[in-house]
């Protein structure tokens, strides 16, 4: 043992500490650096398998489709029309929402979902009949849960009400209790709700009281009451007038 | 020296078994054995850190002071449960996903610290990580046994191979439900550490407390 300080002094144990932090910091850093490319393949990869897996639910509901049959449009958010300016494949939603000329911050008795800012533009998936009318959109919906970001798609049907599925294809809920929004049996409970109320403002809720079978209701998740709240808040936010509330107003006109 | 080793390696098997004899690491071998693949990569996870930890802690010992040891191991411990999770979430997405908080959980299980702080600390680095191997490999042989049963029993299948057709797809088997809740793993590790200490009395610990029988009770 070295003997220039004795075993237990402060300062010592102080240099010991800093030289183990230092070297732990190092690998996990490291670690962290080079693994982290093949992470984010697995979350786009898994990004993609949801969006197949919700075009494929979808198949039961309005016949047959594939990731080939849809088509990425860029929306201008604020008023619903699409901007053929921006490449689709290359728009980063992430960091379009970090940057301060491209996204607003949301003033916080409006911000429902939980996101503080909210890109201007936003990477849509259309799919149209034969005849050129839109047969249903996916909208990618970001919010905050109980703990964790969630992040998922909402397909509704072209008519720009009818909701066909709420996929979340990343969530870091307390499983076995928030993570339940990801099975398959609430999963199902979203097909055929309606998004808007007759005089054309968000209808939908989600938990809280509400009889099975209301078009504008979704049960919640017991024991799971702030996810719930989490998805009522990110629903009807990104339906609402700052979310996609605009586009789909379009469709409803059918000017989409 | 070559035998001792060995024994160093094979003891925490069934002898001195960490789940089995010490009760330790319950509460992730209760949480991710409802089927084998997790158990398994929850089990080579454990042994990585267990081995790696041990080694490193061992090889430091000399130079750490006693007031702060614990503070250290539980520094090299967290850094490679964290290297393990990223290299799961990078290499193992699927599974890495299922386990979940329980990969990070392995900071708190008491096996790791127990062994770094009661064997790697008075033991040379090799020995710690044999030490920490066969810790690692006696926890999973009790997960896999779990897992196992947990899996077959609720689900009909073993590492996602369907063995028996459940009822609902038209099948004899009727999938046992509880087999995939938290408890069902309690009442195996309680088979298995009952059928252990009726092969070896000698693990059955003395009753801590006995009910005093009238008229014998000892004076204080």
């Amino acid at each position: 043992m070295p003997t220039d300080a004795p075993a237990d002094s402060p300062l010592r144990a102080l240099g010991i500490a800093l030289c183990i932090a230092l070297v732990c910091a190092l690998v996990v850093s490291v670690a962290a650096v080079s693994l982290r490319p093949r992470y984010l393949a697995n979350l786009e990869a898994e990004r993609f398998a949801r969006l197949d897996a919700t075009l494929a639910t979808l198949g039961d509901a309005i016949g047959s489709i594939g990731r080939e049959d849809i088509e990425p449009r860029v929306v201008r958010l604020d008023d619903g029309s699409y901007d053929d300016g921006v490449d689709p494949d290359l728009y980063d939603a992430v960091a379009a929402t970090r940057d301060p000329d491209r996204s607003i911050a949301l003033p916080a008795d409006r911000d429902t979902a939980g996101i503080g800012r909210r890109a201007n533009h936003a990477v849509i998936y259309l799919a149209r009949r034969d005849d050129g009318s839109p047969r249903l959109v996916i909208l990618p919906v970001v919010g905050t849960g109980y703990q964790s970001a969630l992040r998922g798609y909402l397909a509704m049907d072209g008519d720009g009400n009818e909701i066909l599925a709420l996929r979340f294809y990343e969530q870091g809920e307390t499983p076995g209790l928030g993570s339940r929004i990801q099975e398959p049996d609430w999963e199902a409970l979203w097909q055929g709700k309606q998004a808007y109320a007759d005089d054309g403002s968000v209808g939908i809720t989600v938990g809280g009281t509400g009889r099975r079978g209301d078009p504008f209701h979704v049960d919640g998740i017991s024991g799971a009451t702030r996810t719930t709240r989490g998805v009522n808040g990110l629903v009807r936010f990104w339906l609402g007038e700052l979310g996609f509330g605009p586009y789909l107003r379009r469709l409803r006109r059918g000017e989409a | 020296m070559a035998g001792a080793r060995f024994r160093t390696l094979v003891t925490p098997l069934i002898g001195e078994n960490p789940v089995t004899l010490q009760i330790l690491g319950i509460c992730s071998a209760l949480a991710v054995t409802t089927s084998l693949d997790t158990a398994l990569v929850m089990s080579i996870a454990v042994t990585c850190v267990l081995a790696l930890s041990g080694f490193l802690v061992s090889l430091v010992r000399r130079q750490l002071p006693r007031s702060i040891r614990i503070i250290v191991q539980i520094t090299i411990i967290a850094s490679l449960v964290i290297v393990v999770d990223l290299v799961l979430k990078a290499y193992l997405f699927e599974i890495g996903k299922r386990l979940s908080v329980f990969v990070g959980l392995i900071v708190t299980n008491c096996i790791v610290l127990g062994r770094a702080e009661g064997f790697a600390m008075h033991h040379r680095p090799l020995d710690s990580l044999l030490d920490g191997v066969g810790n690692g490999l006696g926890y999973g042989l009790v997960l896999m046994i779990v897992g196992a049963v947990r899996e077959l029993l609720g689900q009909g299948s073993l590492f996602g191979v369907q063995l028996f057709l459940p009822a609902e797809l038209g099948g004899a088997f009727e999938p046992l439900h509880l087999m995939l809740l938290p408890p069902s793993a309690f009442f195996i590790i309680a088979v298995i550490i009952w059928w252990i200490r009726r092969r070896r009395p000698e693990q059955v610990e003395s009753p801590e407390f006995r009910a005093p029988v009238a008229g014998t009770e000892t004076p204080r």
